[in-house]
């Protein structure tokens, strides 16, 4: 265990005390005990490593967990990991510190939101400092767990159920996608650590599954980072307290998948689907979301496009970055290179300023009670401190100078200009389109932000439109969000004190296939007149100019319909989903005990006559017969009373007559244990049918009359022939195990035990020995069977409905 | 469970007496288990058998006062107590569920082997016990609920 792991579980330790802490002092707010944790593990993990990334070191320790299937809790230390440990949570520090503020003490459940706050906290660093794809499954989907019980937070609402419900239906979907990817890879390579299947990328390149894994893999990363088509469920989970969207919905967890993206780079990366898969997608993607944000009217619905519409850019730019991983030239590596730097830089400054703004929306949602966009106005004069950072945060979204958004929008027009000189990878003249969709987005992207300023903050301030009265925030609630303004301002102004120690590490550990050394990027505010200068300037041009007509187009249809289009498929899909399963368990579950065991019997027919057939048992069997021969007579008599028993049951009226022959059958088997010197079985038998026979008694009053009903005669054939088939398959799979045991030279497992059982288990009952030794496990979990067996009679006879009840 | 209610004397004094050997059996069984027929299987049925002669002696509220079990606890309690011993190997650097056994020297037994396979089984016993009863007792209950109604 090093200080790593500890890193990862502290969160998850924390998890279980919180909730005590909170009880003793109840009249402390939660949230004061948990910011503990964030601010030190964000002190702890910079002090103890930030001058080991900026030399480019890395650090690995492994904990067994199950060595034998490879699966270790190994940790991971290198550039990527130690930026995102940073973004956790330094962002987790002060979001928990905006939600003390956020959350009423006496009003909310503090202690559940606090419990799901921690996990998810430990849950994505767990994600983000794993080695082992196995591990990191684990977590991931343990951040989309924690995210479905914070959406669904407040649930009394049914919009937040349906929200919490489609975003972890989406993403567990994509979850379970990226395992099959995974195990693919362990097929391919053999192991299941990221770093040794880096070894063999190879291997991994040639491999006819290389593309059907990556498309796995691919589909875990653009569920969980809301890429087109699966983005529509970010929308729906802003029904999550202010504080959670702002984290898990836009700085941390949608991330998870860049991070996967760009964790995976140097084993898929280099090869032209990978980079036209992402490209393509990033770029859509931050298309859609930025026509699909500026039809919002609900603050916190802009917010959620604008973030989709950003982590597509994010995407965009780590698909054109691969390519440095194909090009053999340094010039083109170095070039290419730069597109992945632009990709992290975004993803600090993004975090830095849609945290800001989420927190901001959630003050003006929190002050005035309302977040809808044709309601608000005005609020410069009221709120001027919001106001200010808003304004900031903003103007970082639209990229304007000087905040940190413009330099990483300009740098990514210029990584997009670049792309059009790529000489592989079929690109050619039409690739032109690529830096016009991302100037129209980014035209839009202005626009909607424009929007955002002018209609909640510019305007006259109208005292009717509220239902409080509308003051600024305390300065508590304002703490956060100030900082990550200032943030924006400071990145901007000075964007290299993150290059050597956050940038240039994690950059480096995306791209460990160049063949040139890279040298740290020099990020600049000012890039001279070059052209992504003159598409910024377009930028603002055309955003103005759009925005001063926008009454003209806003009144056009297209722009009215809030909800994604997309969406149809999901609530087409879930309801013929449900539909669907109604339909099989209907056909299936027909309520009559005579239907199931059907299907039990002609299961268990079918699956023995084919194994039976194909090993070639059927043409042995007169050979196994007569084996059988030499049965001594009393065998013959014993066996005559159970078949006779046996025989008689179905044409006895009376249910007490019924039951007696059913204990002299069981006594009969119990006699035949006993012949075997089976003495444990035989007991066990014995002591069924007694308690079997109580069991009887007590439901025999229960029992309407035995009448006979007139069956139709293909029903009492259908019965006779399943009976029959199960009689003989069942007595012909004995006699060829009797016959085989002879014939080949088959060692009895049974001899293990016979030689063991006094030497490893200390005890001469053979049969117990291997009941609570040997096999051990199998004996707990039938125990843990017959108590839920039991928990399920209490259930079906307690608490069943005896009609009337409101359901 | 349908308690009798007659006063019928021998039927009594001979349920009871024979209860008395089968749950003393039963404990036998338990307890030899290990080297002889038997085991927390087979010992919590006999246990099971014997309480419900108890049962079917006396009505269910007579019985309770005697029998003062919560039986659904006692499946807990037997869970418990079979994964707790699993557990130990943990300690021990073993795999989950390894049992361990030793021979020691106690005055008047003499030579006595214990085990963990002991209380492991033991745990076992509770939940069979628990089991059975629970079945056998819900479904009794529920009769006589229905001949109130």
């Amino acid at each position: 265990m090093s200080l790593l792991h500890w890193i990862i579980l502290i969160p998850f330790l924390a998890a279980f005390f919180i909730p005590l802490l909170g009880r003793m002092f109840p009249r402390i707010h939660t949230g004061w005990f948990v910011l503990f944790i964030p601010l030190a593990l964000v002190m702890v993990t910079w002090i103890s490593y930030s001058s080991l990334m900026a030399d480019g070191e890395t650090i690995l320790s492994i904990v067994p967990w199950v060595p034998m299937l490879d699966i270790n809790f190994s940790v991971y230390l290198d550039g990527l990991s130690f930026l995102f440990t940073l973004l956790i949570t330094g962002i987790g520090a002060l979001v928990v510190l905006y939600s003390i503020y956020y959350l009423d003490k006496k009003k909310e459940r503090l202690q559940d939101f606090y419990v799901y706050l921690l996990m998810f906290i430990g849950a994505m660093l767990g994600v983000v400092l794993t080695d082992n794809v196995i591990v990191l499954y684990v977590f991931w989907e343990l951040t989309s767990l924690a995210s479905t019980l914070l959406i669904g937070f407040w649930f009394i609402r049914d919009k937040s159920i349906f929200g919490a419900q489609k975003s972890m239906l989406i993403t567990v979907f994509g979850g379970f996608a990226m395992l099959g990817g995974f195990m693919l890879l362990y097929i391919m390579t053999g192991t299941f650590s990221i770093r040794e299947m880096i070894g063999d990328v190879d291997v991994i390149m040639n491999h006819p599954m290389f593309l059907p894994a990556m498309i796995l893999v691919l589909l875990g990363a653009f569920t969980k980072s809301v890429q087109f088509p699966f983005h529509i469920w970010l929308p729906d989970a802003m029904e999550a307290p202010t504080p959670v969207s702002a984290y898990l919905h836009s700085a941390t967890m949608v991330k998870a998948g860049i991070y996967l993206v760009a964790r995976m780079t140097p084993i898929f990366g280099g090869s032209s689907e990978w980079f036209w898969i992402i490209l393509i997608t990033g770029l859509f993607t931050l298309f859609w979301g930025a026509i699909s944000a500026l039809r919002q009217k609900d603050l916190k619905g802009v917010l959620a496009f604008s973030t989709i519409s950003q982590l597509g850019l994010i995407m965009a730019l780590l698909g054109a970055g691969s390519a440095a991983l194909y090009a053999q030239d340094p010039d083109l590596e170095v070039m290419y290179a730069g597109a992945i730097v632009t990709a992290m830089f975004h993803l600090i400054n993004h975090s830095t300023f849609k945290g800001s703004l989420f927190m901001v929306v959630g003050i003006v949602d929190h002050e005035t009670g309302t977040r809808n966009l044709q309601k608000l106005g005005g609020l410069m004069a009221v709120m001027p401190v919001t106001f200010t950072v808003s304004a900031v945060g903003l103007a970082a979204m639209a990229g304007i100078p000087p905040f940190n958004g413009f330099i990483s929008k300009e740098m990514f027009f210029a990584n997009m200009v670049e792309l059009m000189e790529l000489p592989f990878f079929g690109m050619g003249d039409w690739a032109i389109i690529i830096p016009i969709v991302a100037w129209t987005a980014s035209v839009i992207t202005f626009i909607y932000c424009a929007f955002m300023f002018y209609k909640t903050f510019m305007g006259k301030y109208d005292r009717q439109n509220y239902w409080v009265d509308v003051h600024e925030a305390s300065p508590g609630l304002l703490l956060s969000p100030i900082l990550l303004g200032i943030l924006v301002i400071v990145l901007g102004l000075f964007p290299n004190i993150l290059t050597q120690t956050l940038i240039h590490p994690s950059v480096t550990s995306i791209l460990t296939g160049v063949s040139v050394e890279l040298e740290p990027y020099n990020l600049t505010l000012w890039h001279g007149f070059e052209i992504e200068l003159f598409m910024s300037i377009g930028v603002v041009a055309v955003g103005v100019i759009a925005f001063l007509y926008h009454r003209k187009w806003t009144r056009w249809e297209i722009y009215n319909k809030e909800r994604d289009v997309m969406n149809l498929f999901y609530d087409q899909g879930i309801d013929k989903l449900q539909d669907g399963s109604a339909a099989i368990t209907r056909v299936q579950m027909t309520g009559r005990l005579r239907d199931y065991f059907m299907y039990m019997l002609v299961f268990i027919v079918a699956l023995l006559a084919v194994t039976m057939w194909r090993s070639g048992q059927f043409q042995a069997l007169p050979e196994g017969l007569a084996t059988t021969m030499d049965t001594p007579l009393y065998m013959y008599g014993v066996m005559l009373i159970l078949v006779g028993s046996a025989a008689v049951l179905p044409f006895i009226q009376s249910r007490i007559t019924f039951i007696i022959s059913i204990g002299v059958l069981g006594l009969m088997v119990s006699l035949f244990f006993t012949i075997f010197s089976a003495p444990d079985l035989a007991l066990t038998q014995l002591l069924v049918e007694t308690v079997l026979l109580i069991v009887l008694m007590l439901a025999f009053r229960h029992l309407p009359e035995m009448t006979k009903e007139p069956k139709s005669r293909s029903y009492t054939t259908v019965n006779v022939l399943i009976a029959a088939s199960v009689g003989a398959l069942v007595t012909m799979v004995s006699i060829s195990a009797y016959a085989l045991r002879l014939d080949l030279d088959f060692t009895a497992i049974s001899d293990f035990f016979i030689e063991n059982a006094v030497p490893l288990g200390g005890g001469y009952n053979i049969v117990n020995v291997t009941l609570v030794d040997f096999r051990g496990f199998d004996t707990v979990l039938e125990a843990l069977v017959l108590g839920i067996v039991a928990l399920a009679v209490i259930m079906l006879i307690k608490h069943r409905f005896k009609g009337g009840e409101d359901i | 469970m349908r308690y009798s209610r007659s006063h019928d004397v021998m039927q009594r004094v001979l349920l009871i007496t024979t209860s008395y050997f089968v749950l003393a059996y039963s404990l036998y069984f338990l307890f030899a288990g290990h080297n002889n027929p038997g085991g927390g299987f087979i010992g919590g049925l006999t246990t099971a058998c014997a309480l419900a002669f108890i049962y079917l002696v006396f009505d269910r509220d007579t019985a309770n006062e005697y029998i003062r079990f919560t039986f659904p606890a006692l499946i807990s309690i037997g869970l418990v107590l079979s994964l707790g011993t699993g557990a130990i190997g943990f300690f021990a650097n073993d795999n989950y569920l390894t049992q361990y056994f030793d021979y020691f020297e106690i005055p008047f037994f003499g030579e006595v082997e214990l085990t963990t396979a002991l209380p492991f089984d033991l745990g076992i016993y509770f939940v069979v016990v628990g089991a059975a009863m629970v079945i056998m007792l819900t479904i009794a209950d529920d009769e006589k609920e229905e001949n109130e109604n």
